[in-house]
Formats: structure tokens, sequence, C-alpha cells
């Protein structure tokens, strides 16, 4: 055995690979919770394959005390419970870490390392000599790694035992089968090694206040809290889990007391034009109205988008972005919607953007982008990616304000309607750029004509060039207006930063976490997160007041680089592309790696003396 | 082109319905398209049965796509909510709009293009959720807005204005309406007003999905020798089935009363011929003793025994009586949804504190 081992408490990576569909998800979750539990900060990464059963699967479990919880591609255990993937998952160990297998099996010489610490527990020898069913054996292999992993990273029995009995309360036959698997591998593990290791868990108090949890769920919390009654929608990976999430509050939170009928409509549309059309029909009547898709989607939806832009009809979509192009990586992540969602559709349009940086801000801007929608009367976007929609984050607590009322924009009622000569659909009163609008069936006043094809602020026809341009310079200024009450950019600044960093959405934690980092290699960098588009006059201040940018995101060609210079007129060549395509979530290596390199590629003489130095540092490709 | 508003010549001596209303009252913008469009005599038709069932027309919720066809929701019930939405996509806007509001009259206007091709799935699938509305497709068998291409209902043979044969074979709505489980299917002309009033009027008053196939020739395109969709092509070969006195009772909706009963006065099963002021002739036969206009498989073999003959059968062929609409089949509540009361919507700070044990 190496004993490379440095005290690594609650500050760890682990992987565990196994099989898809073999049950191992409720075993992850278990040891990510039981974590979560001691009171200290984990994240959990799913890295799972584009089908349902038998190929190669991955989660990751990162621990860190601090709070760091982005993506780390660096292991200090894995748990290899998959023989198709152990060359690669023993090559993903750091030297001096540590591999489990089952030893049920003898291991190829080959795949070997002698910087690696082998811990080989006979799981299936010991499901096999316990376990009478053939179903039963598999599932509880991975109740036996969870206990073996429970006693090598001194995780709390009676913690993980209590939220076995949890689960399981009204199923004690399965109880028992959890309980037995349990110790089954704690005692192995125990009685085999040093337990626990180096690297290890201690009892903290840092998540009392927080709560573990997917951004798709936190979305469909947010529908529901900002009183979403229509939902329409078309299966698409990784957004499909935002519709289940919101059907299955809706069972507990929207059934009509005495009737037991829903106060919701869901509709599983034949398609994505067909969602996106439902959801500007709801809109148009006046019900807060909704769809959650991916990259392939929008396109489809493109043609409604400019529609509900155009005729000026609220509409409110999830994007949990996938990589692309076309069918891409559906089970992969990237921030690949960027500009298709910006500029969605022919002709000149703009729409509003959310970026919200995780699940909390998912539930926050979930209700934010229904209120937005119905204040401008137009598409509002979520760009949450694959990342932040289906892994585990650790968030503050959700929190709900009882006095919050929704803002239901200028909608004139039938008092209002009663009181004024004529309505006309698209007069700008306020100097805003946004026209009061009318609900179908409230007033015969309020009767107007929607639609997508070219008409004056009356509402009626024209292909009057005149008349048709005031319409549209009024829609520019209505956007301009809409920038102003989106979420403010946050800007973190560090005195004598030499560079800015830019970024948005998913990406948020690794930079926190490179920031401090090369704060630490003497590199302070400002850093400004945008939450919103259209950008506010004050993104471009940012841009201009630092002598190198750099653009963190997740795609090839760097499209929020473009979006910022096509919108403040920056110089796009000046703005340095920095982050990773290829999927997998960001971490702050990516970002370091790439920013000391390209600092010291072109320092200036001034700075050059804190740059580290060359050794070790490769620029990030992907 | 302008939107012109007609003006509301008030005559005293015009008749008035139950709101006191007169058929002035549910006109539109004066129409754009060519003199002599069928479409205009299904507009005529469309506020003849609006009037006579006594709607609001603010409580109506006018829906189409693109085409001529499509324009003419302008040119009818002006006081009504309109919604020209995009090529072939009313179907989806419509779901919506009945999704979230089920109190509101919805009657869409589409044309053969608009609903056979581009639309053809949106149309599938409102007739399969059987959303509660009037679906008008305006049937010229081509393409009136973009000049004279072949639409999916022209039949194999056809012959365009320039001479080229259509050799695709057509998509009739009435039969995949029925294939589809349709809960309402009507088949008529627009030269035949008196049968389509009520057809219009039944289709309202209809709970679910009420598919009307209108055959509307477009002159400009479609009306010359060589075409079956032409107004000569259409007289001679209509086959009506006036079953118009069939009619659901008033419990289908309770806010369009029904304001007289509409009935009919031919012999079953007699054949009648019309000669009409241009010399052409219509056969107007009476459904025949045994046609049950509920039984869909005989409906699907009677259509189908006439269409081997070269007749097209009009009048109001099938309807489910039991049709349980899309709100029904979601369970949801009676109110419509867009107007339930935020408090009621919004289960609390409380209640996400309860949810949230489950996070930890
Ligand atoms: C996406 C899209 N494709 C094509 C068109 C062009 N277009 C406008 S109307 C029309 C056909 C209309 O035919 P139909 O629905 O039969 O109506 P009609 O004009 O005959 O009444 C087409 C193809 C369009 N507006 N949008
Ligand atoms: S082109 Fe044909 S369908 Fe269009 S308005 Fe003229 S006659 Fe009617």
């Amino acid at each position: 055995m190496t004993t490379l081992a440095r005290q690594q408490v609650n500050d760890f990576a682990f992987k565990i690979a196994t099989v898809n569909g073999t049950g191992s998800s409720s075993a992850n979750d278990l040891i990510r919770k039981t974590i979560f539990r001691m009171g200290v900060p984990a994240s959990g990464k799913n890295i799972f394959p584009s089908n349902i059963q038998g190929l190669p699967t991955w989660y990751e479990i990162r621990v860190n005390g601090a709070g760091h919880t982005a993506r780390t591609p660096e292991f200090d255990l894995m748990i290899a419970m998959n023989p198709a993937t152990y060359a690669r998952d023993i090559a993903e160990v750091r030297p001096g870490g540590w591999l489990m297998h089952d030893s049920t099996w003898p291991r190829p010489d080959a795949l070997m390392r002698d910087d690696v610490n082998m811990l080989g527990v006979p799981l299936a020898r010991l499901c096999n000599e316990n376990f009478a069913g053939a179903r039963e054996r598999i599932l509880m292999k991975n109740i036996a790694y969870a206990g073996a992993l429970a006693a090598l990273l001194g995780i709390d029995m009676a913690v993980i035992e209590e939220l076995l009995s949890q689960t399981f309360s009204k199923k004690k036959a399965l109880l028992d089968s959890n309980f037995l698997a349990l110790r089954l591998g704690y005692d192995r593990a125990r009685e085999s090694f040093d337990c626990p290791l180096p690297m290890r868990l201690e009892k903290m108090d840092a998540t009392r206040d927080s709560i573990l949890i997917d951004g798709n769920t936190a979305a469909a919390l947010g529908c529901i809290y900002a009183g979403a009654t229509v939902a329409a929608w078309y299966p698409i990976t990784p957004s499909t889990s935002l519709l289940d999430a919101f059907q299955a509050f809706v069972l507990k939170l929207r059934r009509d007391p005495e009737t037991g009928r829903a106060r919701v409509a869901i509709i599983q549309a034949e398609d994505e034009l067909a969602a996106a059309g439902m959801v500007i029909g709801a809109n148009w009547v006046g019900a807060r109205a909704f769809t959650a898709t991916s990259g392939p989607g929008i396109s489809l939806m493109s043609e409604f988008i400019g529609l509900a832009y155009y005729a000026e009809v609220p509409a409110v979509f999830f994007d949990i972005q996938r990589t692309g192009p076309s069918t891409g990586m559906p089970t992969r992540t990237q921030q690949g919607d960027l500009l298709l969602c910006a500029y969605a559709s022919h002709g000149d349009t703009k729409h509003i953007l959310l970026f919200p940086a995780d699940p909390g801000e998912c539930f926050h801007f979930a209700v934010l982008a229904f209120d937005i929608a119905e204040r401008f009367q137009t598409p509002v976007f979520v760009l949450s990616d694959l990342d932040i929609g289906m892994n585990d984050w650790m968030v503050p607590r959700l929190q709900w304000d009882d006095a919050y009322r929704p803002d239901r924009g200028k909608v004139l009622r039938a008092e209002e309607l009663e009181h004024i000569t004529q309505f006309h659909r698209y007069v700008d009163v306020d100097g805003d750029g946004v026209a009061a609008r009318t609900l179908p069936g409230v007033h015969p006043k309020g009767a107007f004509f929607t639609r997508g094809s070219g008409h004056n602020r009356n509402g009626d026809y024209t292909e009057d060039a005149a008349e048709y341009s005031d319409v549209m310079h009024r829609l520019t200024k209505k956007l301009e207006t809409a920038a102003l009450s989106l979420p403010a950019p946050e800007v973190s600044t560090t005195p004598g930063a030499i560079a800015g960093i830019v970024s948005l959405g998913g990406c948020h934690r690794a930079i926190v976490e490179a920031v401090a980092l090369l704060g630490e290699r003497g590199i302070p960098v400002d850093y400004m997160r945008l939450r919103g588009f259209p950008f506010v006059p004050e993104v471009g201040a940012f841009l201009r007041e630092h002598r190198r940018i750099f653009v963190v995101e997740q795609n090839r060609d760097g499209q929020l680089a473009s979006l910022l210079s096509i919108e403040t007129g920056f110089c796009r060549d000046k703005l340095e592309h920095v982050g990773t395509f290829g999927g997998l979530p960001l971490s702050a290596g990516d970002v370091v790696e790439h920013i000391v390199a390209a600092l010291r590629g072109a320092a200036e003489p001034e700075h050059e003396a804190r740059l580290p130095q060359a050794a070790g540092d490769t620029p990030v490709t992907e | 082109m302008t939107y012109i508003t007609k003006p509301k010549v008030r005559h005293p001596s015009l008749p008035k319905n139950r709101l006191g209303l007169t058929t002035r009252d549910y006109e539109g913008a004066m129409s754009t398209l060519c003199a002599g469009c069928g479409h205009d005599s299904i507009t005529a038709a469309i506020i003849q049965a609006a009037f006579d069932l006594s709607i609001d027309p603010h409580r109506v919720a006018k829906m189409s796509g693109i085409g001529c066809s499509s324009k003419t929701p302008t040119y009818f019930m002006g006081q009504a909510h309109g919604f020209n939405s995009v090529h072939g996509r009313m179907p989806a806007i419509a779901t919506g709009a009945n999704a979230g509001n089920r109190e509101l009259i919805c009657i869409g206007v589409s044309g053969d293009g608009d609903s056979l091709s581009i639309g053809l799935g949106q149309l599938c699938h409102a007739i399969r959720r059987n959303v509660d509305m009037l679906y008008v497709i305006e049937n010229n068998g081509v393409y009136g807005l973009t000049k004279g291409q072949f639409s999916a209902s022209a039949d194999v043979g056809t012959k365009s204005k320039r001479g080229v044969e259509n050799v695709s074979p057509p998509i009739d709505p009435v039969f995949l309406a029925l294939t589809l489980g349709a809960t309402f299917v009507a088949r008529s002309f627009s030269g035949d007003k008196a049968q389509l009033v009520p057809i219009l009027k039944a289709g309202i008053q209809h709970r679910g999905f009420a598919l009307v196939d209108v055959i509307s020739p477009c002159v400009a395109f479609n009306d010359h020798e060589g075409s079956t969709k032409s107004y000569m092509y259409t007289r001679e070969h209509a086959l009506p089935l006036l079953e118009a006195d069939f009619v659901p009772a008033p419990v289908a909706t309770d806010f369009v009363p029904i304001q007289r009963e509409i009935t009919t006065s031919y012999e079953p099963g007699s054949v009648n011929t019309v000669t009409l002021h241009d010399g052409s002739t219509v056969r107007f036969r009476k459904i025949p003793e045994n046609y049950d206009p509920t039984d869909r498989d005989s409906v699907y073999s009677y259509l189908r025994e006439r269409e081997h003959s070269g007749e097209v059968v009009t009048g109001l062929l099938y309807v489910d009586p039991a049709s349980a609409d899309m709100h029904a089949t979601m369970q949801t509540v009676e109110r419509p949804l867009s107007e339930i009361p935020f408090e009621e919507l919004c289960p609390g700070a409380k209640a996400l504190e309860e949810i949230q044990r489950g996070f930890v």
C-alpha cells in the first residue's frame, strides 16, 4: 500500500461507477443525503447515459466543508462497481487515492496501479449468501457498497439508518433487507481495512439552513407558487423532470377540496410547436401558462416565439439546455442556446432571458418569469441547463413571502373598460413601451384582434411603413424598459484586479471557487455574473473598465461573448473565451488553468512576477 | 390594405335576438377577399348562426391560422376577441385558450391548406383531445392566398387553373375526423346557407370538438372545369343529409341558449332537384330512414358508399351526444382556470416549509 495519504476531513470527492438500471441511484441518494444530514456541504452530479438500461453511469459526490460544491474532476476514491469501465475508472483516481471494488471476482493485474490503494470488498458474495432472490441480490449490493463506504468515510451509521427507516417506514421487509445489506458492507470494510480512511467525514453544522434539491424540482415549485394553471409540454431530456415534479405537486397542492378536481390543466402536447401554441393561447386568455423544453424544442417553437413577441402575449419557457447541435448528447450539459433564445424567430426579435445559477434561483426566477412575462407581455426564457436541472445542489432553504401577489401587468379590468371611450391595444400611454391589454370575455369594449401580421397601434392590420415601424420601435423601447426590471448583474471586486470575469448560470460556483484559487495564487480578478438579458448599461461599463475580460461559458463558440459584443458594441476580439463544452459541468480548475495560462502568455511586466510557473499548467482543451 | 369598419346603419325594422342585437351587430370589417369567394358566404352563415343563438360577442374567441379563409374572423363579430395566429397552428392556440378559460365560445376558421397540410397534426390532436370548439374548414382544394397550388384535399385528376393535374390522393377531413373519434362531424357547401346555418349552430352547441368541412370554391383559382371543388361540381354532386333538427339539447352549454328549435320540412328519403339561378341543378336528398348519425361505423360505410357513386354527402353526419370534452377528461374544475384567485392557487410559506422537509 502506498502511503501518500494526507488528512482530508470534509474535503474530498468520490465517484461511484455503476451500470444504468441496476438500482444504484437510491444507494447514491442515501450516501449524499447522509453526508448532508451530518451537516457537511456536499453536492452530487449524475453522469448518465442517454439510454434506459445497461450502459455505464456514474455518480460523483463532492464534499467540501468550505461550501465549494462545483464539480471537481479529481477523485480521491473510486467505487468501481462496473467491470466494463474499470480501466477508465482506475485512471481517474488521484495518485495516493483509493479504489473500492467488488472482490468477489479477480481483477486483471494489467489494470492495477501502484499509486492507488485497492480496497476489495466481496459485495456480490456477501449478498448471495444473505439474500435469496436474484433481483434482491442485485439491489442489495448497492446498499452493501453504501455500507462499506460508511465505514471507509466515517459516516455516522445512526444517521444513515434513520434515513433508511424514514424511507421504508411502510415497508418493513424492505427495511430489514436494507439494514442487513448496509451492515454487511459496513462490517466487512471495518474488518478488512483501517477505517475510516484519512479522507473522512466529521459532523459539522453547515447545512442547517440549506436543502438538497435539483433545479427542475425547484422550478416546478416556483411555477406552483407563481400561480401557473396551464402547463403544456412535450417530453425531452433534461426538462422532463420539471413537468414530472409539477404534476406531482399538483396532485397534492392543486386539488379542489370539495370536488377533488384539478385547478390546473397539464397537457402533454403532440410536439413542441403545439406546446408553445397552447402556452400562448392560455396566456392570451389570462391564465399563467408555461412550457419546459430543451434546445431541439426551442428550435421548433421559434415560429410561435416570434408570434408571442410581435402580438405581445406573455409566455414562460424553461429551457433546460443540453449539448447541441441537433440531438447532440441528450444527457450532457451545455450552455448552447443563448443566441438561439435571445433572438428566436425570424425578423427583428429580442427576448428576455433569465439565468439562474442554481436551483434556489430556479425557484425564484420561475416566479419572476411569470411576473416579467405579464408585465412586459412578451416571452420570457428561464435558461437553466442539465447540470442545474437534474443534479443535486445544496442551496439555502427556499423562502416564500406570503405577501407576494402576482404582477399581472397592465390588464384593463371590466370597470376600467366601462369608463373608456374606446380601447386601442397597442398605444403606449405611459411612455415605457408597454401598452395595456385586455382579456377575452371580460368586457365588450375590451375586444381586439391579436395578429402576427403587420398591425398598427390600434391593432388593425397594416402594410403601411410608418405604422409598422411605429410598433417595432415601441417594442425596442419595451425591451429596454424590461432590462431595468430584470435581476441586476452581481459584481464582486478584488483590490488590484488585473482582469475581469463575466459569466452566467451554472458556471457560477466554479467561478467563485476559481476566483478564490486565483487570489491564493496572487491573481486578483473581478467577477460579474449576469442574471438577465437584455443587458443593462452597467454590463458594458464593466467590460470597458477591465483591461482583460474573460467570458466563461459552456459552449464552443463563445455565445455569451458574441451576445455581449452585439449588445454593448464592445469589441468581440477582446472578449476571451474560457470554458469547456464537452458536456460535463464546469470545474474551478478549468477556469483557473485557462486564465493563468492566458495571463502568462501575454503578461505585462508588472504582473509577471506574480504569475505562477509554467510546470503543470496546461490550458483546457476539449 | 387597411382595416375598414363598416358603418353600422341602425335599421329599426331589423329583427332583434334575445340580447336585443341585430345581425349587424355580428358583422365585422369589410371583406377583402375576392368578390364571390365562397368564404364570404360562410362568414355570412357564421353571423347568422351567432345571431340566432344570441351569443354575446365578447364571450367569443375567434381563432384562425393563415390563408384567405383564416382572414375571415376579421369579417364577423367585430366585438369578439380574435386571434389570427400562424399557418396551421390555430388548434394549439385554441387548445390553450380553452384550457385557460373554458367558458369562452371558441370558433376556429381554417383552410384546407392550413388544416390538412401544415396543420394536419394539430388538427388531429385537437380532435383527439376533443377541445370544446367549432372548427370550420373552408375547403377549396387549393391554396388561395399563395395563388393556386394544390392543397391536400384536391382530388386525383383535378386540374389546376394552369392545367396541371393533381396526382396525390386527397385527405378527406370528414373521414379523418370519423377515424380519429371526432364527436361531431359535418359537411356542407358555402352556397347552401339554409343547411350551413343550422349545422354551425349545432356545432357551437356541441360540447367538444365540432368539425364542419365546408366546400367553399375559390373563384380565383379553383372554380373552373376540372376542379372537384368548384361551384358547379359541388352543386351537381352534393347529397344533402338534412338532419338539421338534430341539435343537442340546450344542456350542452348553459351560456349559449338555443333560441328556437331548428326544423326541417322535407320527407325523409325524398330527393329534390333544385335549379339555381345560374341554371345548374342541385339534388337534395333527405337522410335515409335507417341513417343513424350516432353510429360511427354505419356513418362511415354510408359515406364511403356514396363517395364511390361520386356523391358528396352533406349535413350533420355524425354526432356523439355523450361527448366528454378535454376538461371533462382532464378532470379540471368547472371554473375557468384564468379566474381562480391567486389565494386559492398559492400554497403559501407554511406549505413550502413542509415540502422542504423532503429535501434534507
Ligand atoms: C410557415 C408558413 N409557410 C407558408 C406560408 C405561406 N402560406 C400562406 S397561406 C398558405 C395556404 C393557405 O391555404 P388554405 O389554408 O387552403 O387557405 P385559402 O387561402 O385557400 O383559404 C400558405 C402556404 C406561411 N404563411 N407560413
Ligand atoms: S384567392 Fe380564392 S380563396 Fe382567396 S379570396 Fe380569392 S377566391 Fe377566396
